[in-house]
């Protein structure tokens, strides 16, 4: 059992540097907020196998106000038992993902995942239905009728099934980000 | 699609996974792509399910799939692998492991690692020099990209005007002043004992008063006048350096080709990013409906209220799409009468508003006629009359920009047109008017410089009235900026702010219906652009301008960022990033170009005043270039007159057309081949998907047949490593399956 420390060495944040999109900087801010969430102060946190539970992550201010903070949790959580947690190193993949040095081809991976609810490789129908409703609101009144909702899944499937098999793949969904111009710009969370 | 259905489907549609799919050597890849090493997947526990029903073969076709993905992946850096950090690390490991470089490649690598790291520390601290990156932050957090669009442009246009002062200080104001500290010469150019050169001093004699003094900053003229703000100072004609003999008026022209080039080249060169995807998306929609849900929402949003307007405005304009889509069906479902009824009340409509617009031009040429001759008359009336009478044009215009746009927009509700098209529309109307209005306002100065009492001036300008035209021209343009940033300050500080607490603290319905002020960043747009296009203009009689805008728009900013914090709300209609970034750019081109119109006409067309100024020797301010080109040697002489003959024009002209026409035959032909590259897919995904139901059935034939015969046979699936035939048995080619067989639900 190695000591629990607080402290990144330097080795340690060169290899992250290395392994990551992230800056020397980003990564000692976001260790610095990591232990932060803690809310511990007696017993800092050992970077490489302490777990912070789905709960204190969404307390974060840039995941609070997010509909996907869920997802994403999930999206980058390592756990065994799928219940969200992020260790450090699944923090700093999380924040590499979603910074500005990314490529674009890992924002589309990461964001296929983050948009596939039901976890089965392609974006059905059901799962664009959950999307949309994350977007507009959950309450009734901040809801697509079922007419518009038919009509902009169907809308949304024209232009990016191409195969015609009613689904999303990966790759469709790559292509179809490729040509968004907006994605870059509004994939982007920076502490 | 349902016609070809060929899958397993439970009555929701959603085809239910099939073990022959999984084994497909795509879908492997795609697994690959999402799996982590061949250690195990520890995110993906469903994959596995779908992986788990086939036999051991399997695992040895996959890893050969891997293994030769891997070889393609190893030119990748290990950062853009989609996988956990400690997978990549365990990969890293691997690959040193295997590759066993020697020293020199060991050092090679470090090499390359450590200018890698070097570079992005430098990026770093460069993005970080970035002016308002801070405010910036808190504003694409509280409000989204779509406003901080507008704040970028603002910090976009402070660094251009800044540059265009450092290009005008470095090549006309600096040599002057460091003249006499490097012990050069100044040549001033001679006053002919012309009756054109006379220039009546116009500096306040005797007990200046201090409003006088206020006066004279806020119009110009006064002490102002014959300061390096304005043109008629500049009244060198060479310097004589030690080495080298520096001609000012040709600086002085070639600085103005100078910050018109290098504008153009910087918006350009920022709008071909966006510009590039917009002219490969092949769909006439230029919003398409993935782009607003795929990327929709902005990850950078930290404030609540702001994600709760942000969802609202995603929902608003959602169903406005959707809605245009069901108006567009609408509209080609129109009867004939009812279309020439239509045309019929746009085409009025069209000409009312023609008509408002001549109207606003008009009073404008009249305001700046009455405005010039009332300054003409000098008088000393009261003194808060005169500075009005000044600031005429400034105020007609203002006004004019005030109520065009509210007309416009009621106007456009009566001529059915779709949501998209009026918005774009109306703001094209604004965007003409408002530009259009300097260009009627530099017309109108025009044609009183150059009106004299006689039928042709003398001089080629009015002489008795302006005696150097240039620093008036520059006077007006420095008018109106002044006017302009204070209407902006004024506007902020006495009509957003009560409105704002009228509301806050009064509940009355009026009140209640004006509501509070929206930022709406179109009209924002416009009012900087205009500033913009006015110094652009100016610049060329007023060399200082361009600091003077600079200043005028770094308060601006804050300006803005207050209100907008403080006051406004967020336009319910959302205005996307990219689109934005295009509409921003594309105001600020046509901007440029009517600016260069004027400059070009003065400069080429209208004689220099020969009062004032650095072409006082000169007819016109393009004749100097042609003067110096005469004095450079034979050679570069022919190649100058030779670049600048109707031949070479012609010809290249010719060819950059010949060029525009085979890209444009090129973009064709790829779009051609994209659209039969579909319809491939299309067809390849249904011939795949009935194979499959081919080899299900042959599987079930033969199932049925070894009922029959107690043999065993090999139950797993057949691979597609091996040969067809000796899988397939005669049945499948015999029947052609029923539409509804046993293996349909």
């Amino acid at each position: 059992m190695g000591t629990s420390t607080s402290q990144l060495s330097k080795e340690d944040v060169s290899e992250y540097q290395e392994l990551t999109f992230l800056t020397k900087q980003e990564i000692l801010l976001a260790h610095k907020r990591f232990v932060e969430l803690h809310e511990d102060k007696k017993n800092p946190p050992d970077t490489r196998h302490f777990r912070l539970t789905m709960d204190k992550i969404v307390k974060l201010p840039e995941l609070q106000c997010n509909p996907f903070r869920d997802r994403i949790c999930h999206v980058f959580s390592t756990s065994e038992q799928k219940d969200g947690s992020l260790t450090f190193e699944d923090f700093l993949d999380l924040l590499s993902a979603f910074s500005d040095s990314a490529t674009l081809e890992i924002k589309s991976h990461y964001a296929f995942r983050i948009f596939d609810f039901d976890g089965d490789g392609t974006l059905g129908c059901a799962d664009l239905e959950k999307l949309v409703n994350c977007l507009t609101g959950e309450t009734d009144d901040t809801r697509l009728t079922s007419e518009e909702m038919r009509q902009l899944i169907n809308n949304i499937l024209e232009e990016s099934d191409i195969d015609k098999d009613g689904t999303v793949n990966l790759s469709e969904f790559q292509h179809v980000i490729s040509r968004s111009p907006d994605f870059v710009s509004s994939f982007k969370i920076v502490l | 699609m349902d016609s070809d259905a060929v899958f397993y489907t439970d009555r929701s549609g959603i085809v239910t996974s099939n073990p022959l799919l999984d084994q497909l050597p795509s879908y492997q890849s795609l697994l690959y792509r999402r799996k982590s090493s061949n250690g195990g997947t520890k995110r993906r526990p469903s994959s596995r399910s779908r992986l788990g029903s086939s036999g051991s073969w399997k695992l040895s076709t996959v890893t050969r799939q891997e293994e030769k993905q891997r070889g393609q992946t190893l030119q990748r850096p290990i950062r853009e692998l989609a996988k956990t950090i400690n997978e990549k690390r365990t990969y890293k490991k691997q690959q040193d492991e295997a590759r066993e470089l020697s020293s020199w490649g060991q050092w090679r690598q470090s090499t390359r690692r450590y200018l890698r790291r070097l570079k992005e520390e430098a990026q770093g601290w460069f993005s970080s020099l970035k002016l308002w990156r801070g405010d910036i932050r808190l504003i694409e957090g509280m409000f989204g990209t779509g406003i901080l669009s507008y704040f970028s442009f603002l910090r976009f246009l402070v660094m251009l005007n800044l540059i265009i002062f450092l290009i005008m200080f470095s090549f006309v104001i600096l040599p002057i002043i460091i003249a006499p500290k490097s012990s050069g010469n100044i040549t001033y150019s001679q006053s002919n004992g012309n009756v054109c050169s006379v220039y009546p001093s116009s500096a306040r004699r005797g007990l200046v008063v201090f409003h006088e003094h206020l006066t004279d900053l806020l119009s110009g003229g006064g002490f102002l006048e014959d300061t390096y703000l304005f043109y008629g100072y500049y009244k060198v004609d060479k310097i004589h350096f030690a080495q080298i003999t520096y001609s000012l008026p040709l600086a002085y022209l070639l600085a103005t080709v100078a910050y018109m080039f290098l504008s153009l080249i910087w918006i350009v060169k920022r709008s071909a990013t966006g510009f590039k995807q917009n002219l490969i998306q092949d769909e006439d929609r230029f919003q398409s409906f993935c782009n607003k849900i795929f990327a929709g929402w902005d990850f950078c949003i930290t404030d609540k209220n702001a994600a709760r307007l942000k969802r609202s405005s995603l929902l608003y304009e959602l169903k406005t799409d959707l809605e245009e889509e069901r108006i567009k069906q609408k509209i080609a479902d129109r009867t004939r009468k009812e279309r020439c009824r239509i045309y019929l009340i746009r085409l009025i409509l069209n000409f009312f508003v023609i008509g408002v617009l001549a109207g606003c031009f008009y009073s404008i040429y009249l305001a700046t006629i009455f405005s010039q001759e009332a300054q003409m008359k000098d008088e000393k009336g009261n003194s808060h009359i005169d500075l009005i009478i000044e600031y005429l044009p400034s105020i007609v215009i203002t006004l004019a920009n005030f109520i065009n746009p509210l007309l416009f927009s009621i106007i456009i509700n009566y001529e059915d047109y779709s949501p998209a098209f009026e918005i774009r529309f109306t703001l094209m109307r604004c965007v003409f008017m408002r530009l259009t209005s300097i260009g009627v306002l530099l017309f109108s100065l025009w044609s009183q410089i150059t009106k004299c009492k006689e039928e042709t001036c003398i001089c080629g300008y009015n002489h008795v009235l302006y005696s150097c035209w240039e620093t008036r021209v520059g006077q007006e343009m420095y008018k109106l900026t002044i006017f302009d940033f204070i209407i902006i300050a004024a506007v902020t500080l006495f009509v957003e702010f009560p409105r704002k607490m009228m509301v806050q603290y009064c509940d009355c319905g009026v009140v209640r219906w004006w509501g509070q002020q929206e930022f709406a960043i179109p009209q924002n747009v416009l009012e900087i652009v205009y500033g913009q296009t006015i110094c652009w203009i100016g610049t060329f009689y007023c060399p200082i301008l361009p600091a003077i805008c600079t200043i005028k728009y770094f308060f601006i900013f804050y300006i803005k960022k207050v209100s907008l914090i403080k006051n406004c709300r967020p336009a319910t209609r959302p205005f996307r990033a990219s689109s934005s970034h295009f509409f921003f750019l594309g105001v600020l081109l046509i901007g440029l170009a009517l600016a260069c119109l004027p400059v070009t006409v003065s400069v080429a067309q209208i004689s220099s005043s020969q009062a004032c100024g650095p072409f006082v020797n000169y007819s016109t301010s393009w004749e100097v270039l042609p003067a110096t080109v005469a004095q450079l040697p034979n050679g570069a002489q022919n190649l100058l007159y030779a670049l600048s003959s109707e031949v070479f024009a012609v010809s290249f002209f010719v060819v950059t057309c010949l060029a525009m026409f085979y890209v444009i035959a090129l973009a064709g032909a790829h779009k051609r081949v994209i659209n039969q590259l579909r319809e491939q897919l299309a067809m390849e995904g249904r011939d795949k998907r009935f194979l499959i139901q081919k080899l299900c059935q042959a599987q079930g034939n033969r199932a049925v047949q070894s009922k029959s015969q107690p043999q065993t046979r090999s139950r797993s699936s057949p691979s597609y490593h091996t040969s067809f035939s000796s899988n397939f048995s005669e049945s499948v080619f015999l029947a052609h399956p029923p539409p509804h067989s046993s293996t349909h639900v």
